[in-house]
Order: C-alpha cells, then structure tokens, then sequence
C-alpha cells in the first residue's frame, strides 16, 4: 500500500495544516477516490509542484500563443495579401504554398519540440512528486 | 466556370465510372471483416470502463492512429480534395486548418483531460463545479454537437451512393442510409469502445495507405517535379493558374474565411467525440504520444491530399468534376478511376464508406456516453448508478441516437450539408474550449462561469446561424425564398468564440459563489500529475 503523504512534500511545505487529514473526501458523483487518497492540497503547496507548473506553463503559453499567430498570420496573408501570396518563386510554386507548407513545418516542429521538452523537464518532475506521495514506487 | 460544355460529355460517362457491383464487394468485404472483428475483440463490455473506454488499455500509437480515424470524416477525405482541384489554393488552405488545430489538444487539453475525467467531457468541466447544472450543460453541448455532425456524416452517406453506387432516387439513398445506420449501431452495442476504436483503426490505416499510394504514383507520373504537377493542374482547370493563388472560393468573402478558421483551430480539441478518445489510454503520456501520432498521420494525410487535388485537377480537370453526380465530392473517386481502374475506385468508395462509418460510430459512442453517464448516471441517479444499468441506458441510448441520425440524414438527402460539420466545429469551439481552457488552468472559474460559457457560446452560435446567410437570403440558403439575414458571414465562429470566453469570464466575475478551492488544488494537481487519475 502507498505510503500515503508522510513525505517530502509534505514535510518541506512550510506552514502546512499537517497532513492528518490525507484524503480530502470527494462530493457526490466525482470519481470515487482510490484507498490511501493522496494529499493534495499539501502537493498543490509544495514548491516541487510549483515548479512543476511554471516549467509547464513557460513553455505551453507562449507555444500556444506562436502558433496561433503564425496561423493567423498565414489566414490573414491568404485572405487579404493575394497578390503577395500569388507571388512565383520557383516555376509555379507560389510563396502561398510554400507558407502553407511551413505550416506543416511548423506544426511537425513544436510538436516534437514539447515532446522533448516534456521529457526532459516535466516527466521526471511528474514522477518525483508521485512517488513522494506514494503513488508510484520508486 | 465551364460547366455547361462538358455536361453532355460526362453525363453518359459519369453514369458508366466504375462498377457498382465491384464497389459494394468491396465495401461489403470491409464491413464482413469489421464486423467479425468487432465481435471477436470485444469481451462482455458489461462495466462502464469497458464500454465507454475501452478499459484504458490502448496504447497512444493505437489511440492516435484512431483519432486520425475518427477525425478524418468524408468531408475531409472527398471534400477536401475536391475543393483542391476545383478550387486549387483554398481548399489546400482549408485543410490546414484542421492539422494546426491538433497543437491546441496536444499543448492545452489532451493530458489535462485524461487526467482529470474518466468517461466524458462533463467529468472534466464538472469536476469542480456543482454537478448536477455543468453536467447538464456539457451534455447538451456533446449532444447538439454529435448530433449536427452526424447528420453531415449521414447525408453525406446519400450523396456517395448516389456517386459510387449509382443510386440516384431519395428510396435508394435512404436504405443506404439505413444500411450504414444499423451497421453503426451494431459496432457500438455489440463492440462498445473497444470494437469503435479497431473500427477507426481499420478505417485510419486504409485510408491513409490509399491515399498514400495514390500520391506515390501521381508524383511519379509526374517526374517527381510539383512544378509539371501544378502546370498541368492549372492547364486543365478552369480558374486557369488561379488555382495556385489564394481567393477562388473564399476571395468573395474573406472575414467567413477567417470566422472559418478561427472554429477549426479551436474547435478540433473542443469536440466531444475527440475528447472521448484520450480516455482510452492508461496515463497522460499515452494521451500526449496519442495526439503526437494523430498530428503526423493527419500531416501525412492532408500533405497527400494536395497532390491529390491538384492531380485530379491536372488529369481529370475541374469542368469533368463539376459536371459528374457528386460534383466537388467526385473527384477523388474520379482520379482513383483514372489512374487505377475500377478496381482502384471501388477500394477508394469503400473506404470513403468506411470513413463515414467509424466518424458515426464514434460520434454515437460519444453521444450515448454523455447522456448515459453525465444525465442518468449523474443528474438522475446522483452518481450512484448500478454500472451494469448505466451500460444498459448508454446502449438504448445508441439506438435512438442512430435512428435519430439515420431520420435527420434522410430529411437532409440533397441540401447542402457541408456547412453542417464547420457549424459543429464552430460549437465545439465556442461551448467546450472555453470552458475547459478555463476550468483546467484559471483558479476562480467557477459553476456560473461555466454555464455562461457553454449557454453563451451555444446560444450565440444557434441565433447568428439562424440569422445568417445558411438559412435565408441567398440561392444556397436552406429557405432561398425569404430573407432575414442579419449576420453577413456563414461560420458564426468570429463572434460566437469571443462571446464564450467573454460570458464565462463574466459569469465568474459576476457570481458570488466562490470557486471550490480545495477541488481546485486537487484538479490542478491531478491534471498536471495524474495523482488520482
């Protein structure tokens, strides 16, 4: 069995109501809570999430943010620049298909750009607060 | 456009294209096979994780390889490539629409969501918020949403028999009809998630292999060289080397375009059947790896159909198309023939069968789900429902889901329906991101917000449709002959989104009730770990 939340996590967030009360119970119809509930206003708390969060966030907002520009860019061009997306670079290929193209590129790129990212500073982050809070063995 | 030259030509060939026979075999043999499938792969399905999700056991390149599936509907697969070789340009434009969405599941929603729900949409958005109201919401919004996207799906269904199987009376097409809706209600009963998604595996597979060939040899004929490609493409096509420009089907009204693009980019990961699918999977690395798999055999796929497009535009020319049964739905099916025969057409009818096939029966799934656990399970039975009855209403529900769908895709044989899925997109977009974005990553959002948001959003769509061109005041429109038309545009999505995100924020601000804060710790934390997920 887990050994629920007598861990660092809880021992390091600093002015914790103590971890006595592991197993916030759920309201009606949430999924019913597994055995050994883990603590999660004390996980919530602790720095190790909060850094967990802001690695998160730093890299999903701003990805987010770019790729909706850049998308909004190329709607923007293709409905109101034509006459510089109908522009032939090579032979008949345009610079609107090519920039559509990009957008392939663009979209295989930040795809596995999260990925590595993801691996690399949010996965072990993740495993490290579970198996602080005894979800996962070490 | 040409179209009046090339009527006499076609009409007599157009009725000889292929061989009706050839096409059923072949999609008869694809239906024999899933069939036999979905009941050997399917155990009892008798709990609710069986039945809704499969029992968590794919694996992400499984699951992704079935959202391209479930994703991929006819629209896509037929629509696009016809709007490429009629249209050139926009239809390629069009189509990225629909893959860049996927870096909104991948980067905001898809680990959130697996980590935070177990079944449906209303698990997430409920999770913090009072049941019984943001259950009830999300379900509607599931349900609206499905059901407009599965009438498409059905009345689209109509128009490719009456294309490939050369069934032209409103009799025939219904029976078809008919034959896909019971098939569909048979995959999900019998094979639950688990036989829907080998379905969509199936389908995603052929699909992508088909199209994929089919490039391979058109770049060959071609010397490999794009550039002979789009020469050809634009010698044989009557917007001449416009197609290679942008403007030939949206240059009349730029703002729908972007309206347009604004619901595909934020409604692919709003929409509920997508959703479903990151259930499938144990954890939210799987969800991540799902949607991963997804994006690159939607990219293969969309890459594919441009050259597609343009080969069809190039070797059977935009006037042939335009002249044929199915108009800009033909021409996939004519360049299969062109390139491959008969035998080429009817794999490529069959699997545009089977696209329409696994979307509805994923759309179904999703449907009945949401209404068996969000509404019964938990509005009517306070979430104590014995899991066996749950299953039990989930199935009835199926079936009255399918024959709703099979009576709405009868009622709608020979309207324009393509505006149908951008209007689910559109839903999804305005209903469901919103809420989820802010439910998984703003701490005050509360019930109120919630509800806002999801009323808001659906509300602003169903007035701004009902009031724009779609319905009244042009030839196209569902009434041509009156005109109340207030809203210029035929996607509702540039105002309906921002109306969303404005509503629920302003329901949230405006509501004293506080958000749960100790629900709020434990989502947040859940939906970033996975701890009790």
């Amino acid at each position: 069995m887990p050994q629920l939340v007598h861990t660092p996590i809880t021992a390091r967030a600093p002015g914790q109501v103590s971890a006595a009360f592991g197993g916030i119970t759920s309201e009606p119809a949430t999924p019913p809570p597994a055995p050994g509930e883990p603590d999660f206003d004390a996980i919530h708390d602790s720095p190790e999430f909060a850094a967990l969060r802001r690695r998160f966030r730093l890299f999903v907002f701003p990805m987010a943010a770019l790729f909706f520009l850049w998308y909004l860019t190329y709607v923007l061009l293709a409905a109101y620049a034509r006459g510089f997306m109908s522009h032939r670079l090579v032979g008949l290929v345009t610079v609107g298909l090519v920039l559509g193209l990009l957008q392939f590129v663009s979209t295989a790129a930040i795809t596995f750009g999260y990925v590595r990212y993801a691996r690399r500073h949010l996965d072990p982050r993740v495993e490290a607060i579970r198996v602080a809070a005894g979800v996962d063995k070490k | 456009m040409n179209v009046n030259n090339a009527t006499t030509i076609s009409a007599e060939s157009a009725g000889r294209v292929g061989s009706p026979l050839l096409n059923l075999a072949v999609f008869g043999g694809f239906v024999a096979i899933t069939l036999y499938l979905v009941y050997r792969v399917s155990g009892r399905n008798t709990s609710t994780a069986d039945y809704y999700a499969a029992g968590s056991s794919f694996t992400g390149r499984k699951n992704g390889v079935a959202i391209t599936g479930d994703y991929l509907s006819a629209a896509s697969f037929l629509g696009i490539a016809g709007a490429i070789a009629v249209h050139g340009y926009d239809g390629f434009l069009y189509s990225i629409g629909f893959l860049v969405a996927w870096l909104v599941a991948l980067l905001l929603i898809a680990e959130g969501v697996r980590n935070t729900g177990r079944f449906t949409m209303g698990d997430v958005l409920a999770y913090r918020m009072r049941q019984r109201p943001v259950r009830a919401a999300a379900a509607t919004s599931t349900l609206v949403i499905s059901f407009f996207y599965m009438v498409a799906q059905m009345a689209g269904a109509g128009g490719l028999v009456a294309l490939l199987l050369n069934v032209h009376g409103t009799g025939g097409q219904a029976l078809v009809i008919c034959v896909v809706g019971l098939v569909m209600i048979f995959y999900v009963l019998v094979g639950g998630m688990k036989g829907t998604t080998w379905v969509q595996i199936i389908k995603a597979a052929l699909l992508v292999m088909t199209v994929g060939l089919m490039t391979v040899f058109l770049l060959g004929k071609f010397g490999f060289s794009v550039s002979s490609l789009l020469d050809e493409a634009a010698a044989h096509n009557a917007n001449g080397q416009k197609v290679l420009e942008p403007g030939a089907q949206y240059g009349r009204n730029p703002l729908d375009f972007i309206s347009l693009s604004l619901a595909l980019v934020f409604g692919a990961a709003g929409l509920p059947h997508v959703l479903m699918r990151f259930y499938t999977v144990p954890n939210a690395r799987q969800a991540r790896r799902s949607v991963v798999w997804a994006i690159g055999c939607m990219g293969a796929f969309y890459l594919a159909t441009l050259v597609l497009g343009y080969g069809a535009s190039a070797l059977v020319g935009s006037d042939r198309i335009l002249a044929s049964t199915g108009k800009e739905n033909s021409a996939a099916p004519l360049l299969a023939f062109e390139i491959g025969g008969t035998l080429l057409l009817g794999i490529v009818a069959a699997v545009a069968f089977a696209t329409i096939l696994a979307v509805v029966a994923g759309l179904t799934l999703t449907a009945s789900a949401s209404f068996a656990h969000d509404v019964y399970a938990n509005i009517f039975r306070g979430g104590k429902a014995e899991p066996a009855a749950e299953v039990r209403v989930a199935r009835l529900t199926a079936v009255v889901v399918g024959v709703l769908a099979m009576i709405g895709g009868i009622l709608m044989i020979g309207q324009n329906v393509a505006f149908l899925v951008a209007l689910a997109f559109a839903f999804a977009a305005s209903a469901n991101l919103s809420t989820l974005l802010y439910s998984l990553f703003w701490k005050r959002f509360n019930t109120r917000g919630t509800l806002w948001g999801m009323y808001g959003g659906l509300g602003s769509c169903m007035l701004l449709v009902f009031f724009s061109p779609v319905v009244s005041g042009a030839p196209t429109s569902i009434f041509p002959g009156i005109d109340f038309h207030l809203y210029p545009l035929t996607n509702p999505g540039i105002v309906s989104i921002p109306v969303s995100f404005l509503a629920a924020f302003l329901g949230t601000v405006f509501s004293k009730e506080k958000a749960d804060e100790a629900k709020q710790k434990e989502m947040a934390v859940r939906a970033l770990t996975g701890i009790g997920a």
